[in-house]
């Protein structure tokens, strides 16, 4: 019997659902279309299924028990910080009045909205050691992306054009080098040391009149703390650049240390992976761009603004003193990056976090998120290489590169046979200056019980790659499909349904 | 908060680790350690937490108001269904589906979201989603200079003001030059300019929004479309409404090679602002050219049909620099919102939501062109939007209306230099009777007064 007739969870494409006629009545029909509308104006046919709402729900209550999330085990998705999602965060962003207020609300009558994001902003500003923040960009990349922009304005406005080159190491995620190719910027790959780190020799050797930015995670993808990063800011700011630093990593010094302290002029953050947004299966994300003093007036528009409220009770909390507006007139602004404010929502849930933490917590959570990191670390180490054998932050990578020279066994069929014990596989084959490798993010959620379980799974799955390797390369064989033939995928590219089968 | 060690844990982990303290684990350089105290808001309880948003909704008074607003956020019916399937923890907590076999279901769902917007624009593939409706003009644009090689970009006049500052900033960007084509006077683009500027050859590409930014129909007749066809020009059609989809030709057929917009209207809340999701479709053409995560359709090693992300050369983790754009996070979750909104609307669903929008706005249109001083400044045929032309300042009768609870519109002067005096209104299938009734009647009021000079 194949896999999918023998699984209750299995529910055919929508499309093949449904009889016209079978949907419920949700709102009043306003009547036929060709009543209001020239008959040129209008398709000529709209061919969805009608479904009933039960079929609807057992669908996608069938799709949602084939997805496996945070809520059912451990996530050690090295960079992407796949933390518990509190749920009262959620439902703080369901309040009706912050759910279902529109964004061209005049600023008077969303005032609830605006300190919410105000305080979020003074928040990351004072955590990170920025003076200023912007909310607009929808996740890193769209983050890095503003960044760049600021800088090209900026080396633009300064009458240093020819600062066209992006300086980022080798374990840089791919977003940085794309980021700075549509910013029209060249980019330049930075070898790592031995050590795992950008080498502050190599890096002078580069750095020029052409310098524009130098892009960093710290720590790094491999999980290490660049502790030359003082003399690396001072360099490139020696040679006239910026510094810009990818905020992924930012589970890892949260209340600890700050990018702005590290001589970093930009910045930007994954609110969805260090402050417990969630991830939804790919996004929506939220990454705000953080901006030293020197560049905040080319922050993107609109930008939050406070002041003083006349007449306000002296004893209510700070921001209650204060009233809110959106300024859009910032003369040496990049101009807006998307089409309303911010992805509001995930402010709300971010700002909740706060709340729940405050100052202290947030940094106890970093120092257990390494605490978790550098536990896995150790434990791992007796059966797995971990190339770069010193104190990690919050994550760190393993090799299995030995592994693979002596029993044909790969980084990605430990991740498959780890899907088949109940854990999500950590992320495979990044950074890419590790052979074979595992990049491991516990994140501080986790218990030990949790972590120790992972690590007797790993060790039985590593233990039965020497035995029988047969039964590493054929796993997964207990989720609900084997492994994908992902060559015949992208051969023979099927990406929609058809009402009828395909003639081609 | 949320985190499960015990004193007992941790003193046990550090041994292990072997080192002493957990700020032995996290210590920098003096150089760069910490410069000051931290200033954040206060640590709180959960119940504090609720008290202290609770606090923050009160202060969106606006959000009670009977509104007009519209202009690329919509507010429409969503069946609870949607929150309850959507917000299963297993679909919101999980990543991006790169483990394909414990991700069937989300895949399957993003595989299905693709048809869904195949199906409405009448294109061929569609991408998982980008941000929002401005964000996937500026990358429909980016794909049309990846094809033809050419350096400028035109957008008319007519398309959401902020859709176009958007493309302005990306363009800034990539060094390309951005035109604009004027809009006639009866609210749509005027296509015989629009014929004249593709002619060159020089445009890498052209969009129009339908329903345009002043809510009425905005395409390109036959002799447009074979100008921009002849020119070599790629045709971007830009939809901010979604469920006008619904009634309206779709963009494949007037030659539109690529669709773009905002799904926000299947079922996304208007969240002041976001999060929004932007929707992408194109030809089999460019479909290397595409941005974004795509979901495929294959099979396992035993045959069984599966979903998987696929033809990943074209994106940032394999390509890097070349990669066709730098999104990497998306907005999944949104898309699986419109996902479900769309399997429970079905055809005819759908369809009674988008006559209800045009039922509605046609009941709101006619009550305000009834008043004394308001006209309806075009007569294009419409979706749910309508512009009034108030004859005097429209910034001063919206603040007017406001003191009267309601939200009027959009002050078009704000975007517009010459449209000072007009306001632009929206009704959908949530505007009752009573909220037009209201409108009327406070209008009716605030123009009684004579203008400031
Ligand atoms: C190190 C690093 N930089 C940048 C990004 C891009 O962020 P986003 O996915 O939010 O666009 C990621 C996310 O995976 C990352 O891990």
């Amino acid at each position: 019997m194949s896999r999918l007739a023998s699984d209750h969870t299995y529910s055919p494409i929508i499309f093949e659902q449904g009889q016209e006629g079978r949907g419920s009545r949700y709102v009043e029909s306003g009547g036929a279309p060709t009543g209001f509308l020239p008959p040129e104006a209008l398709r000529a046919d709209l061919p969805l299924p009608d479904n009933s709402e039960l079929d609807v729900v057992r669908h996608f209550t069938r799709l949602s028990a084939r997805t496996f999330g945070i809520d059912l085990g451990f996530y050690p998705l090295g960079s992407c910080t796949m933390k518990y999602n509190p749920r009262v965060n959620d439902a703080m962003a369901e309040l009706p009045a912050l759910r279902d207020l529109h964004p061209w609300t005049p600023d008077d009558l969303a005032q609830g909205a605006l300190q919410i994001m105000w305080e979020l902003e003074r928040s990351l500003c004072s955590l990170f050691g920025m003076a200023a923040f912007s909310l607009n960009p929808s996740a890193g990349a769209h983050a890095e992306l503003t960044a760049l922009l600021i800088a090209k304005k900026y080396f633009k406005d300064r009458g240093e054009r020819q600062r066209g080159t992006v300086i980022v190491p080798d374990t840089a995620h791919g977003t940085n080098p794309a980021s700075a190719a549509m910013c029209g910027f060249k980019v330049l790959s930075l070898r790592s040391d031995a050590r795992g780190r950008v080498s502050v020799d190599e890096l002078k050797n580069v750095l020029g009149a052409d310098t524009a930015v130098c892009m960093m995670t710290n720590p790094n993808t491999l999980g290490l703390f660049e502790d030359h990063i003082h003399e690396i800011a001072r360099a490139v700011h020696e040679a006239g650049g910026l510094m810009y630093y990818d905020g992924a990593n930012a589970n890892a010094l949260m209340g600890n240390a700050r990018p702005g302290d590290m001589g970093f002029d930009l910045m930007h953050l994954n609110l969805h992976k260090t402050f417990t947004i969630p991830h939804g299966g790919g996004g929506a994300g939220h990454g705000p761009v953080g901006v030293a003093a020197h560049l905040v007036e080319y922050l993107p528009i609109p930008y939050v603004r406070a002041r003083a409220k006349a007449g306000a009770d002296p004893n209510a909390a700070p921001s209650d003193r204060m009233e809110f507006r959106l300024d859009f007139d910032l003369p040496h602004s990049v101009g807006p990056v998307r089409s309303f404010w911010s992805n509001f929502a995930h402010a709300v849930r971010a700002l909740a976090y706060i709340y729940a933490n405050g100052a202290e917590g947030l940094a106890k959570v970093s120092q257990l998120a390494v605490l978790n990191a550098n536990y896995l670390r150790v434990r791992v180490r007796d059966f797995l290489e971990t190339p770069y054998d010193e104190i990690c932050r919050h994550e760190f990578v393993a090799s299995a590169q030995d592994l693979k020279r002596e029993t044909g066994v790969k980084a990605l069929d430990l991740a498959k046979a780890l899907l088949d014990r109940g854990f999500m596989a950590p992320t495979i084959y990044f950074p890419l200056i590790v052979a074979e490798s595992l990049m491991i993010e516990p994140t501080e959620t986790e218990s030990k019980e949790t972590l120790d379980e992972f690590v007797a799974a790993l060790r039985e799955i590593v233990s039965l790659a020497k035995s029988d390797p047969g039964k590493i390369l054929a796993a997964p064989e207990h989720t609900v499909v084997g492994r994908l033939d992902e060559t015949r995928a992208a051969r023979q590219p099927d990406l929609r349904w058809y009402p009828h089968p395909a003639t081609a | 908060m949320y985190t499960p060690h015990t004193p007992r844990d941790i003193a046990q982990m550090l041994a292990t680790v072997g080192v002493n303290s957990l700020d032995d684990l996290v210590r920098v350089p003096d150089a760069v350690a910490l410069r000051e105290r931290l200033d954040l808001v206060p640590a709180l309880p959960e119940a504090g937490i609720v008290k202290r948003f609770e606090h923050f909704a009160r202060k969106n008074v606006g959000a009670s108001y009977i509104s007009f607003l519209g202009g690329g956020s919509y507010r429409h019916y969503t069946p609870p269904a949607i929150a309850s399937l959507a917000m299963r923890g297993e679909f919101l907590t999980s990543y991006t589906p790169y483990q394909a076999e414990v991700s069937q279901g989300y895949l399957q769902a993003i595989y299905e979201w693709q048809t869904y917007v195949c199906l409405l624009t009448g294109l061929d593939i569609a991408n998982a989603s980008v941000y929002d409706g401005a964000t996937a003009l500026a990358e429909a644009t980016i794909m049309s200079i990846h094809a033809n090689g050419r350096k400028r970009a035109l957008v008319s006049r007519a398309v959401n003001p902020n859709y176009r500052a958007v493309l302005q900033t990306y363009c800034d960007g990539l060094d390309v030059e951005l035109d604009e084509i004027p809009v006639t006077a009866n609210g749509t683009t005027d296509l015989a300019a629009l014929q004249a500027l593709v002619a060159g050859g020089s445009y890498a590409c052209v969009a129009l929004q339908s329903p345009n930014f002043f809510g009425n129909i905005d395409v390109p007749d036959a002799a447009a479309q074979s100008a921009i066809a002849a020119s070599g020009t790629v045709s971007i059609a830009v939809v901010a409404e979604a469920i006008a989809l619904a009634v309206l030709a779709t963009p494949a057929s007037w030659g539109a090679q690529i669709a773009v917009g905002e799904g926000q209207s299947f079922g996304v809340a208007t969240a002041y602002g976001g999060p929004y999701l932007g929707f992408m479709a194109t030809t089999k053409e460019h479909m290397r050219r595409i941005p974004g995560r795509l979901v495929g359709k294959t099979v396992d090693a035993g045959g069984n049909e599966a979903y998987v992300l696929t033809l990943q050369a074209r994106e940032q983790h394999i390509r890097r620099e070349r990669a066709t754009s730098n999104i990497c996070t998306n907005q999944a979750h949104c898309a699986l919102i419109a996902t479900i909104y769309l399997a429970l609307l079905g055809k005819t669903g759908l369809q009674d939501v988008a006559s209800a929008n045009l039922k509605r706005s046609r009941e709101l249109a006619a009550s305000v062109a009834s008043l004394q001083g308001c006209a309806l400044e075009f007569d294009a045929p419409f979706f749910n939007e309508v512009v009034v032309n108030v004859g005097r300042p429209a910034g001063e009768v919206l603040d007017r209306l406001k003191g009267r609870g309601i939200l009027g519109g959009i002050d078009l002067g704000r975007f517009y230099p010459e449209y000072a005096n007009f306001i632009l209104m929206t009704a959908t299938e949530l505007t009752s009777a009573g909220d037009i009734k209201a409108l009327h009647a406070a209008l009716n009021e605030v123009l009684d007064v004579p203008a400031r000079v």
